[in-house]
């Protein structure tokens, strides 16, 4: 340290018990310097200070000028006088300057200290007390002036100009001693060795700022969100549909969910279709090397899976559609097996519901399905839509389900992420009947806000795949990304998922719990 | 969902008292519709010096389209509420009994083959009854008809015309008339080029511009009534004080033109002399078989079990109760006198939706009120709880590289061709990438078929976070497959960026030792490497790799041998600089990706 000035202050306090002043105890000492030998004291308690700010004036070139030599009306009163019979007015400049003469004169007129005689200048006074002078020595010697009207007067004319001052007042703190021990910054492993750590003074250590950064990897918000999700559908028994499949048929995505061909949501407006590859095969058992097949776990069912029937499937979704089957009279159209085999990318993960649902029907059985990935819809992108966000899906299938024992799966389901309150409200959507919107009740924004839909799945759509009439199937879906958004306050949905998101919100982002509000 | 504008104290006239807004609100709800908006608060505009009078939005099921005006709304909720009970529609011919026609002819077929009429005798409009009748056409347009193309509907005034009327499909230079509310006559082509701009009609005109037939009305004096489905002439326009109104409605679906007809007829034949009488008309189509007398109103009797409304309910409810909470729901039902366990259900002609007895338990379920259904849980379940293999694959690598320091991100799956092919320095074979038809923007034209885009995209939008910058993924890429029944497969990658003043090669390179050997993957070099029995539960090992995508001989190809088979499973190395270029990347970047599906 360039200049240490620990130890002087220390020694200055030992010969005084009353506080003292930096700017008298070292004038000639910065008061940067100063300062941070008193914090170091400071944090101690070796000492107290405090900082006083104060006002400091200072007197400009040409106010040094009148306290040297008097004022300009001074300087004029001493020529008129010196002038035994009168000063020639057109003499006057030549005798104290041009600056002098204009102002001095007319100041000196103001106060009575001369007169016009005709072409001349007579004094009207023996003497005079050039009260300016005296005032500008007052400031020079004590850098103050208590009178602000005067002091502002001053500076109107450009006499004085006012800086400020920092001193610190300090004395003696409650454990002030004369000797400033150097302090260890840390424990080290050589301290350690050679038992310099019983004597050793440690540094005091800040409590009041926060700790070294941690260098740290981050999972994405989203996905912890993803996480929970999981994890509750776990808790619940549920196994996870195979969704890794982007790219799906009308007739998967569409047809076997019993929406009808002309229906909206199949507009060039809503869904992406595909240009290449272009057509689809009709449905058809995946190839046995398929990794990602169902596995549909065999418990304690006994019976045999019997095989699928994938024309008969195809058959009863035309009918169904166009004439009506199973009870139904259908939408009554000309269905179109082209339009089931364009290829889109699909629009919900039910497509998979449908899919999974089907392989059931080998072997209907109760079962419990879901899965949470990434669905796809054409639409013009702002604060609240993406073309991409996530589809949670959960899917019940039993013999003899009720829509009350949805009611009250739901309640449980909706329970494990903090949401105690829920009202049902009658629905439409093409293949669940009855259709449910669920609303929580959200504590923060204090109303009611839809989180969901639900429904049990159409006859038609389930009879039309083999799943005997007496099995209902419940389905329900919500998105990921809004329950995060009003979980987190995320008004805008480029804020979350895409490569938009800010990366520090990544990193910064709490763990998830949702159960906590 | 469409959303209907009604008068607020009109509608609470017709239900016989005010409701406040969250009285109204609840009984919405517990119906089944959603009430949007009530505008009672808010700054409602002015016309001609009139504030429009407190409005109630209201969302409409997609299907109900019964409900798509105030004549609807007001009375279903009064069925609902139990103070009406549903109309008895009835046809009356007109006093000679002869029925008005319309002749269709053959041509038609090759255009808009189904037409469908009726007659709305001594209607007595006012201002807002005439303004609901116009909406309503127009929201059936916009909904059920799928913007005028499925179905489309004309109304004119029955005394301006004579029948019988002929639906013809006739080349467009030989229709000439004046349309709607204008003064001069031109053919259908001149039609086309007057209505291009047109804000509402010129979105119409596809329907049948290129035809070289359209479809068009005459009345017997050869009067054009109207061009379907783009507007009617100004001859036949009805206006408030029309008193006898003909309705012509054409269309491609023969289901949906029946449903829009009911629909136009059940909704303004309350305001007829005589309440709910429709007079006929007779479609005369031999060639097609569609001569018929139109509308149909007939309630179709439809059956449903009282066990399987009890058993989805979670009810016990008898034949007479269930058919007794039906009629809040504007049907007339009772207990089957032949069948047991079965009522009969007469579907009116106003509830298009119905299909099913599942639309029918869904009824007694909302008159029941589906929150006061009994609740139960669902216990029993055969599926055992379980992940799908990939995701738990995923998760022990997404875990794995995280606590390695490196940031989870989540970009796009949709990128542009060149983001995907091009900016990588990487030429489209046409055998990969799957390709969109209809993307609305430049940003979604395939689907990825790399992880690499979407971290470059976001490294280049979080330049102001400090450098180095450590990134990951691991998602679906999707690559055509014509050997499947979608000519599509997804594979799941694992990829990882990193951005800063050095090029961090050995960076990537060390988290993929990491992740390899958290997947008990044995580094190995060379010949000698893969002759060592002493082999983990796989080996993996890298080459130097000569690729465009990459600083020359800073690339390397990962090779994984798993079970004795050997598979190239992705690529890591310094990005070449005029990648960086492309993304707009000042500093060095380094990438790794692989293909994780061999380690299932």
């Amino acid at each position: 340290m360039a200049s240490d000035m620990t130890a002087p202050i220390l020694d200055a306090l030992s010969a005084s018990d009353a506080p003292l002043l930096s700017n008298e105890a070292f004038p000639s000492t910065p008061s940067l310097t100063v300062k941070s030998a008193l914090d170091r004291l400071g944090s101690r308690q070796m000492i107290e200070y405090e900082a006083i700010d104060k006002d400091i004036l200072t007197l400009t070139p040409e106010g040094e000028e009148i306290a040297a030599n008097g004022s300009h009306e001074a300087k004029v009163f001493a020529a008129v006088v010196a002038a035994l019979d009168g000063l020639k007015i057109a003499d006057l400049p030549g005798i104290v300057g041009k600056d002098n003469a204009k102002i001095g004169q007319g100041n000196a007129f103001k106060r009575g200290w001369i007169k016009k005689d005709s072409d001349k200048l007579r004094a009207t006074k023996e003497s005079i007390v050039d009260e300016t002078r005296e005032l500008l020595l007052s400031v020079q010697s004590t850098k103050s002036l208590s009178d602000s009207k005067v002091l502002a007067d001053l500076k109107r004319r450009k006499l004085v100009t006012v800086s400020k001052e920092i001193t610190y007042k300090f004395s003696k703190g409650p454990k002030y001693a004369r000797e400033f021990v150097k302090e260890e910054t840390d424990l080290t492993p050589e301290m350690l060795a050679s038992g310099s750590w019983k004597t050793a003074n440690l540094k005091a250590y800040n409590f009041n700022a926060k700790g070294a950064p941690t260098p740290s990897g981050a999972l994405h918000p989203l996905n912890k969100v993803r996480s929970e999700f999981r994890n509750i559908f776990f808790e619940m028994g549920f196994q996870e549909m195979p969704t890794n499949r982007f790219v799906e048929t009308g007739f998967w995505n569409f047809d076997a969910l019993f929406v009808p061909q002309q229906h909206p949501a199949r507009d060039l407006q809503d869904t992406f279709y595909i240009a290449d590859p272009l057509h689809a095969d009709p449905p058809r058992e995946d190839p046995v090397d398929d990794p990602h097949r169902l596995q549909l776990a065999q418990t304690s069912s006994e019976t045999q899976n019997k095989p699928l029937d994938y024309q008969q499937y195809w058959d009863n979704v035309h009918e169904v559609h166009e004439k009506g089957k199973f009870g139904s009279i259908g939408y009554r159209y000309p269905w179109n097996a082209d339009e089931s085999l364009r290829l889109v990318l699909r629009t919900h993960t039910t497509s998979v519901s449908a899919y999974v649902l089907h392989q059931l029907a080998a072997n209907p059985r109760p079962a419990r399905f879901f899965s949470i990935d990434r669905v796809f819809r054409n639409e013009a992108v702002d604060a609240t839509h993406l073309a991409e966000f996530h589809q949670i899906e959960g899917v019940i299938a039993d013999f003899g389900l009720t829509l009350g024992g949805l009611i009250g799966f739901m309640e449980v389901f909706f329970k494990k992420m903090g949401i105690h309150q829920l009202r049902f409200k009658p629905a439409y959507n093409p293949y669940t009947e009855p259709s449910m919107e669920i609303f929580g009740y959200h504590e923060g924004l204090g109303k009611w806000v839809e989180i969901g839909n639900s429904g049990m799945f159409r006859p038609e759509m389930l009879e039309s795949m083999g799943i005997p009439k007496g099995m209902q199937v419940y389905g329900w879906g919500l998105s990921l990304e809004r329950p995060t958004m009003i979980k987190y306050g995320v008004s805008n949905i480029r804020e979350l998922l895409g490569h938009k998101v800010d990366l520090n919100f990544i990193e910064s982002n709490p763990a998830v719990r949702l159960e906590k509000e | 969902m469409p959303t209907i504008s009604v008068d607020k104290a009109a509608l609470f006239k017709e239900l016989g008292r005010d409701y406040t807004t969250e009285e109204f609100d609840e009984l919405c709800f517990e119906f089944g519709i959603e009430l949007d908006e009530d505008t009672t608060d808010s700054d409602r505009p002015i016309v001609d010096g009139v504030q429009e009078p407190p409005q109630l939005k209201i969302e409409i099921p997609a299907n109900r389209y019964d409900l798509l005006c105030f004549e609807g709304i007001q009375l279903m909720l009064n069925i609902f509420l139990g103070r009406k009970s549903l109309p008895e529609y009835k046809l009356v011919p007109p006093p000679n009994g002869q029925l008005q026609e319309i002749i269709v002819k053959e041509d038609t077929t090759k255009i808009r083959p189904y037409v469908s009429g009726a007659i709305l005798r001594n209607v007595k409009f006012d201002a807002a009854r005439y303004e609901s009748f116009i909406t309503l056409q127009d929201k059936l347009h916009q909904n059920l008809a799928r913007q005028r193309t499925l179905v489309s509907i004309g109304t004119h005034d029955l005394d301006t015309i004579q029948g019988p009327f002929t639906y013809e499909a006739l080349p467009p230079k030989d229709i000439k008339f004046a349309p709607l509310n204008q003064t001069q006559e031109m053919n259908g082509e001149e039609l086309m080029n007057f209505y291009e701009k047109h804000q509402q009609l010129g979105k119409y005109l596809h329907i049948i511009r290129d035809s070289p037939v359209y479809p068009v009305i005459y009345d017997a004096n050869r009067t054009v009534c109207s061009l379907p489905p783009i507007i009617n002439g100004d001859h036949s326009k009805i206006s408030l004080n029309t008193t006898n109104v003909f309705i012509e409605i054409t269309a491609l679906d023969r289901t949906k033109l029946e449903i829009v007809n009911r629909m136009m007829v059940t909704m303004f034949s309350q305001y007829t002399a005589e309440e709910f009488t429709i007079e006929p008309v007779r479609i005369v189509s031999e060639h097609n078989n569609e001569t018929r007398i139109t509308p149909d109103l007939t309630p179709r009797i439809a059956e449903a079990e009282v066990s399987y409304i009890n058993q989805c309910c979670g009810l016990d409810l008898s034949a007479a109760d269930i058919s007794n909470r039906l009629t809040k729901m504007a049907f007339r039902a009772k207990p089957s006198s032949t069948k047991a366990d079965i009522i009969e259900v007469e579907i009116p002609p106003t509830r298009a939706d119905v299909l099913h007895q599942c639309d029918i338990m869904e009824d007694v379920a909302i008159a029941y009120g589906f929150n006061q259904l009994p609740r139960s849980f669902p216990s029993k379940s055969g599926t055992v709880a379980q992940p799908l293999p990939i995701n738990k694959l995923t998760d022990i690598i997404r875990v794995e590289a995280a606590m390695a320091g490196w940031s989870e991100v989540l970009p796009l799956i949709l990128c542009s061709h060149d983001e995907n092919f091009a900016w990588l320095n990487r030429k489209d074979d046409g055998n990969t990438a799957v390709k969109l038809a209809n993307p609305k923007t430049q940003e979604f034209q395939v689907v990825r078929t790399s992880l690499l885009p979407g971290l470059l995209k976001t490294i280049r939008e979080n330049k102001a976070h400090s450098v180095p910058m450590k990134i990951f993924e691991v998602s679906d890429v999707a690559f055509k497959d014509m050997r499947l029944e979608r000519k599509s497969r997804n594979e799941r990658h694992f990829a990882a960026a990193w951005y800063g003043r050095t090029s961090g090669f050995e960076v990537v390179h060390g988290l993929l030792d990491r992740v390899m050997a958290m997947l008990r993957s044995a580094f190995i070099t060379g010949e000698e490497g893969l002759q060592n029995p002493e082999a983990a539960h796989s080996e993996y090992f890298i080459k130097e790799l000569d690729n465009p995508t990459y600083f020359a001989g800073h690339a390397a190809s990962i090779h994984a041998r798993i079970g004795g088979k050997e598979h190239v499973i992705g690529q890591f190395g310094i990005l070449h600089p005029t990648v960086l270029e492309k993304y707009d990347l000042k500093l060095p970047v380094s990438t790794l990706e692989i293909n994780i599906e061999p380690f299932l």
